[in-house]
């Protein structure tokens, strides 16, 4: 009887068969990403005015939009309340408006369900201004309408991180939908 | 170009998918309510979650800490670059060494002139000041409209809420929050943050308020004339018992109605190390009706939650 070739069935990574998604990765991956975004109060920057953008914020953006039904709608409340405790913003800033712009982005998907990149920028230029606006207004001190001049550097920053950080979750999304030996699940 | 939520029918009759959904939004506006209440609360009294917050920036200390020992002599965020075109860092720390060497004669001249009225009046001179602690500032709130900057000192160094924290330049700010291993830190140039000042040659007095753009707002007491000038150095005046007297605070480089805008000396993001103070006059802090740990520096005009 003819045999197939023995190496047939195998690539780079081992057998081809029974490889599978690890769950750990597959769920893991956008919300350890996003908190590693909150955590960007402790990078060694001293900044004397609001300069770096919100990475946290965004990157829940690039996920939300580049995945939709990857994160669960109430995935603003956990979310935002890591980046409370790292923003310095008062505690339940982040939670409000995280959870608000899960909620709105949800509306928005029924209404416009098939997006492009491009669109989805759009929609970050839209979104990122306003919570950082809304965040200022909301910090506890007199930051007054007068000094939102302040914010218009950040602004602009966060809206050129937006590309850099979707790319960057499209290479975590391959990370993410590796598949694996069961040995490694 | 991701393809639309599949989990989840938008019409038709499935009930399931109806309710899961309806199920979601419930979910999500609680988060959004809860984040409300949350906030209406951290408003109200800032203090409120501040053990949460000590405790997760303890553990995450490290990560911050080995990021702050790779910042050494860069300034801050835009000249940290500009320094990989520039190679003249042989330039800039001896801007660096004469910048503090201008401050510390400032400093001086505002000392020995704090000396003599000190002995006119009490007879009494002014000792060094033992530091409480020697730390880094392991990183700061660079996104947010708040300017605060973790430490990498907390309670099991001495570090206590309303200790100032210099450097060699001058005044930082003071710490707000103290976990067991870190701390957080009111930057002068938060908009809450309001340290009483006097000209360092004479006894002009004024208050220096943050305007949370790197810059401060001084504003004189005594309003009138406006003596003030592009250049004056403006020193901790010690009034409220807070800061230690003498400490460099700011320059004056813009002159306005009732007072100046100054520059900060002690810019947080040029110094590596910096020491945390006792509170000069403790008593005369514990004796103002807020606690310590409000954020309340003695005699303010407006203070938050009176």
């Amino acid at each position: 009887m003819e045999r197939l070739n023995p190496n047939s069935r195998r690539d780079a990574y081992g057998s081809k068969i029974n490889r599978d998604h690890s769950l750990a990765l597959v769920y893991g991956i956008p919300w350890l990403t996003i908190m590693l975004g909150s955590l960007t109060p402790l990078l060694p920057i001293i900044a004397p005015a609001p300069v770096f953008p919100p990475l946290g914020y965004i990157m829940l953006l690039g996920w939300r939009l580049s995945r939709p039904g990857l994160l669960p709608m109430w995935a603003g409340l956990p979310l935002g309340l890591v980046d409370d405790l790292f923003s310095g913003q008062p505690l339940g800033c982040g939670v409000l408006l995280f959870s608000l712009t899960m909620i709105g982005l949800e509306l928005l998907e029924a209404r416009f369900p098939w997006r492009n990149f491009w669109q989805d920028w759009l929609l970050a230029c839209i979104l990122v201004p306003i919570y950082l606006v809304v965040a200022a207004l909301l910090s506890g001190t007199g930051f007054a309408l007068s000094q939102l001049y302040l914010l218009i550097p950040q602004i602009l920053l966060s809206l050129v991180a937006f590309p850099i950080v979707v790319s960057l979750v499209s290479v975590l999304d391959r990370l993410r939908l590796r598949r694996f030996k069961p040995m490694f699940r | 170009m991701a393809p639309p939520t599949t989990k989840q029918q938008r019409s038709g009759s499935n009930k399931k998918a109806q309710l899961g959904l309806f199920t979601s939004y419930v979910a999500a506006t609680l988060g959004a309510v809860l984040g409300v209440l949350l906030l209406a609360v951290s408003l109200m009294r800032p203090e409120a979650f501040s053990g949460l917050r000590s405790m997760a920036a303890d553990a995450t200390a490290p990560v911050g800490e080995a990021g702050a020992a790779t910042r050494v002599g860069t300034r801050n965020f835009f000249e940290a670059i500009a320094g990989y075109y520039e190679a003249g860092s042989r330039n800039a720390e001896l801007e660096e060494e004469l910048a503090i060497a201008r401050v510390r004669l400032v400093e001086a001249e505002a000392l020995a002139q704090e000396n003599q009225r000190l002995r006119g009046v009490l007879g009494l001179t002014e000792s060094d000041v033992e530091p409480v602690a020697v730390a880094r500032l392991i990183g700061s709130t660079s996104s947010s409209a708040r300017r605060y900057a973790y430490l990498s000192a907390g309670r099991r160094d001495g570090v206590e809420p309303g200790m100032p924290v210099t450097s060699p330049m001058g005044l930082v700010g003071r710490v707000v929050e103290a976990g067991s291993s870190t701390s957080r830190v009111l930057l002068l140039t938060d908009t809450d943050s309001i340290v009483p000042v006097r000209r360092a040659t004479d006894n002009v007095v004024a208050f220096a308020e943050g305007r949370a753009d790197g810059s401060l707002r001084i504003r004189l007491i005594n309003l009138g004339v406006n003596p003030l000038e592009v250049g004056d150095i403006f020193v901790t005046s010690g009034a409220g018992g807070m800061f230690h007297p003498g400490v460099a605070v700011a320059m004056v480089s813009e002159i306005t109605d009732d007072g100046a805008v100054g520059q900060l000396l002690g810019n947080p993001a040029a110094t590596d190390v910096v020491v945390v103070q006792p509170i000069w006059q403790r008593q005369l802090v514990e004796a103002a009706a807020e606690p310590v740990t409000a954020p309340t520096p003695g005699p303010t005009p407006e203070a938050p939650g009176e």
